[in-house]
């Protein structure tokens, strides 16, 4: 309703038609961090004669949420950050009323500047160029931001085999986790021989702590768009469709108006740009499974049955949906097309290492002062992302390790932070780039513990086709439970190895061969964790709760009682106002009592 | 079953079109009841078997009813780590039910979830189609008893439960107050 009615060409442009604009970060974390309430407020507030009220996506800054940019009718442009009602009320009176900027919400503002500095400094957005500055739902933003000049290009000046050749001399590789060179991809479809050929976006991002995928799609999805027609132009296909996971309704919604403006437009359809070339798009939902990120289950569901992954070769450029050469490629490598088009492939392969070029996207989550969505040239190391970047811990506890790559990846302990991010790199220290994330975790966390955690995911996850990873991951799941609960024996360390290593080798798909990877990564670098566990019976970063033994400080305690009807086993007692006392014999060591605790009185050792 | 005709009349009733159309028929009616089904079965090429399989191996589809409100506990791995488990028990000890169950009142069915993706506001649980972050286990008394206040009244499926969080994004007929979100 309000985006109608501002004049076309609005991101970036001099004017506003004389009105002040302000554009509300509408990305899901924004809108759940109360950004929602925020654009609902202004809309009752603001005099659309004066003020135009705009949505843009996910600016990558969310431990800053909620926010908006303001710009004035002359073009200046202010970002305020960590708003609330009075802040946007204030806002509103101050800085569009009276002129006078409100420093206390500022993004540069004083306290802020120098951390903002650090966040955006190290920073190089390909990728994320246009997020959080272009309205997502609207086709003339993206279009004066640059977007379709590289379309244009292709099918105005490009044969399709000088397409795929630039991609490949950029060196791009996927994004979505294992790094296969995009270029040579789209060879091998270009090459398959087929009336029929179709092209896919992979955008089930299933791994817990990774939403880069979810920022492209609902902040800048004519991106996608325009990077897969430049795709299917390349590789010569018809028909695409784009995998979205069903946990992102709004990532769907923008993705789906994105491709109906495309179609009007003649950016997406029959003929496009008057070349005779055809190509069409079409969102596919999933339905919750993980498995779905891998290329053959995907194409699975996209033929609507269940998800279950086959043997490759054949490869599904060989033979793919319905039988017919498919090209799968992920939200980010086709994020990253359009730009290398329009830049050359010498300026993206002038970024990042060897054989690493480009930037990535990594979603920086966990126990991170400054959490978000960060895209960084290949080859900076980890430090530069967690300290710099990040601004180290958010605990004041020093940073234990970081995990990558979700449920395939693995643990990277801190004393290798001077890594350089690069594929290869990653590999060897037994993680894996993966799809980007990257969790931060602080010294009060268990590895074996965390093990446990993914494992868990793994063994539901497990489609069941398969063995190995089936019956495999479960048995890993009962020895680390096994552990975590002071049963575990120096036997089970050894147990868990071998499994490791066969459930790797020998499963069908990726889920499987790389469901080990947590425990040989945290077995690798945390060994003396596993082995406190299972000799002393202890967990060194008390978190294991059936090791822990619990007593209460009675200088502390407040006598609420809270603790004691929270104990199941009758094991505290004590009176109203009087500090309470906890039995050892009859405690089953289950923590009720410290979560119940209002006042830290409980201490465990 | 006019609801279901329209659905499979806009998918068409090839094999392909089964996922989309289970996820609409879940959409209007909260769960996928056996006659809604049946008449896909007479009316498309889909076969019960495939409808089975397919409904039992995605973790979305239900084929029991459930409360007027989902509250979805996510357990990825940042909420994970900054305490997703100790918010979780909190919420089941409050409502009185395990995950996967439903408030005797017919209010909420609890269900964790793998990530719903607000990864650096953890620990985050969905309740409807509100996302809440940076919970802490003694918000969220509150949290759900101003919810269950707020939407004492909305219980008609089809009616709009709330006016905040993103719409639908497509024509999906009668919207179910809760059947559009996160992993089920």
């Amino acid at each position: 309703m309000t985006t109608s009615a501002v004049p076309a060409a609005s991101s970036g442009s001099p004017t506003n038609g004389g009105r002040w604009r302000v554009a509300v970060g509408l990305g899901s974390c924004g809108a759940a961090a109360g950004a929602q309430g925020l654009y609902d407020l202004l809309r009752k507030r603001i005099d659309p004669a004066r003020v135009a009220l705009e949505q843009t996506g996910c600016a990558g800054l969310c431990h800053r949420e909620p926010m908006l940019e303001l710009h004035s009718p002359t073009g200046e442009r202010w970002t305020y950050v960590h708003l609330d009602a009075p802040g946007v009320e204030r806002i509103l009176d101050e800085h569009v009323g009276q002129g006078k900027v409100v420093d206390h919400h500022l993004l540069e503002g004083q306290d802020r500047a120098e951390g903002v500095r650090a966040y955006l400094g190290k920073q190089q957005k390909i990728v994320l160029e246009n997020c959080g500055r272009v309205n997502p739902e609207s086709l003339d933003d993206y279009v004066a931001a640059g977007g379709y000049a590289a379309l244009a290009k292709v099918i105005d000046t490009m044969r399709p085999a000088e397409v795929v050749e630039l991609i490949g001399a950029s060196g791009l590789r996927g994004r979505g986790g294992a790094g296969f060179p995009t270029g040579q991809k789209w060879k091998f479809g270009a090459e398959a021989l087929s009336p029929i050929k179709y092209l896919v976006c992979n955008g089930d991002e299933g791994d817990p702590g990774a939403f880069m995928d979810r920022g492209v799609m609902e902040s800048d999805p004519h991106r996608v768009v325009e990077g897969m027609v430049i795709g299917a132009y390349a590789i010569g296909a018809t028909q695409g469709f784009v995998y979205v996971r069903a946990e992102y309704p709004l990532a769907v919604k923008r993705m789906e108006l994105a491709m109906a403006q495309a179609r009007a437009a003649g950016h997406l359809g029959v003929d496009i740009r008057g070349s005779g070339f055809s190509f069409d798009l079409q969102v596919r939902e999933g339905a919750g499974a993980f498995v779905c990120g891998e290329e053959t289950a995907l194409m699975m569901s996209i033929e609507g049955e269940r998800g279950m992954p086959r043997m490759r070769p054949p490869y599904p450029t060989q033979a793919g949906l319905w039988g017919r050469p498919t090209v799968i490629n992920n939200v980010e490598t086709f994020a990253c097309v359009p730009w290398i088009v329009r830049h050359g492939a010498e300026a993206f392969a002038a970024l990042g290492t060897a054989k690493s070029k480009g930037t990535k996207v990594f979603s920086l989550a966990g126990k991170i002062k400054r959490g978000g969505l960060v895209e960084v040239p290949m080859g900076i190391t980890l430090r530069e992302i967690l300290e710099d970047v990040g601004g180290g811990s958010s605990t004041g506890r020093p940073i234990k390790a970081v995990q990558t790559g979700g449920p395939s990846g693995g643990c990277i302990p801190a004393a290798q932070f001077d890594t350089r991010i690069d594929y290869e790199e990653l590999a060897r220290l037994g993680a894996i780039m993966g799809s980007g994330g990257m969790i931060v975790l602080d010294d009060s966390a268990c590895m074996v513990d965390f093990a446990r955690y993914f494992l868990g995911f793994t063994s539901k996850e497990s489609c069941g086709k398969c063995a190995p990873c089936r019956i495999g991951t479960q048995r890993m799941l009962e020895i680390l439970t096994r552990i975590t609960e002071g049963k575990g024996t120096e036997q089970d360390l050894v147990t868990l190895r071998e499994l490791a290593d066969s459930i790797g080798a020998m499963s069908l798909c990726g889920l499987g061969q790389t469901a080990p990877n947590p425990v040989l990564t945290t077995m690798r670098h945390y060994f003396h964790e596993y082995e406190a566990h299972v000799r002393d019976k202890k967990c060194p970063a008390h978190s294991c709760r059936a090791l822990l033994s619990y007593s209460i400080d009675e200088s502390l305690c407040k006598g609420c009682s809270l603790c004691a009807q929270a104990c199941p086993s009758q094991a505290i007692a004590g009176g109203p106002k009087k500090p309470h006392v906890l039995d050892y014999t009859r405690c089953i060591h289950c923590g009720s009592c410290l979560d119940a605790c209002r006042f830290d009185a409980v201490k465990t050792a | 079953m006019e609801p279901v005709a329209s659905i499979v009349q806009r998918h068409g009733g090839r094999r392909d079109a089964c996922i989309k159309i289970l996820q609409e028929i879940q959409t209007a009616y909260g769960y996928l009841p056996k006659d809604a089904l049946r008449w896909v079965t007479d009316h498309t090429k889909i076969t019960p078997r495939q409808i089975y399989g397919v409904a039992t191996f995605y973790e979305w589809f239900r084929f029991q009813p459930v409360g007027k409100h989902m509250i979805r506990t996510c357990h990825g791995t940042a909420c994970h780590v900054n305490g997703a488990r100790q918010t979780t028990r909190e919420v089941q000890e409050i409502l009185g039910v395990k995950d996967r169950e439903t408030t005797p009142d017919g209010m909420f069915t609890l269900e964790s979830v793998a990530c719903l993706g607000c990864c650096s506001l953890a620990p985050v649980m969905m309740v409807g189609e509100q996302v809440f972050g940076r919970l802490a286990p003694k918000d969220m008394k509150k949290l759900i008893q101003d919810y269950r206040r707020k939407h004492a009244h909305d219980h008609e499926p089809g009616k709009k439960a709330h006016g905040h969080a993103h719409k639908p994004g497509h024509a999906r007929p009668h919207a179910h107050p809760d059947g559009h979100g996160a992993k089920s």
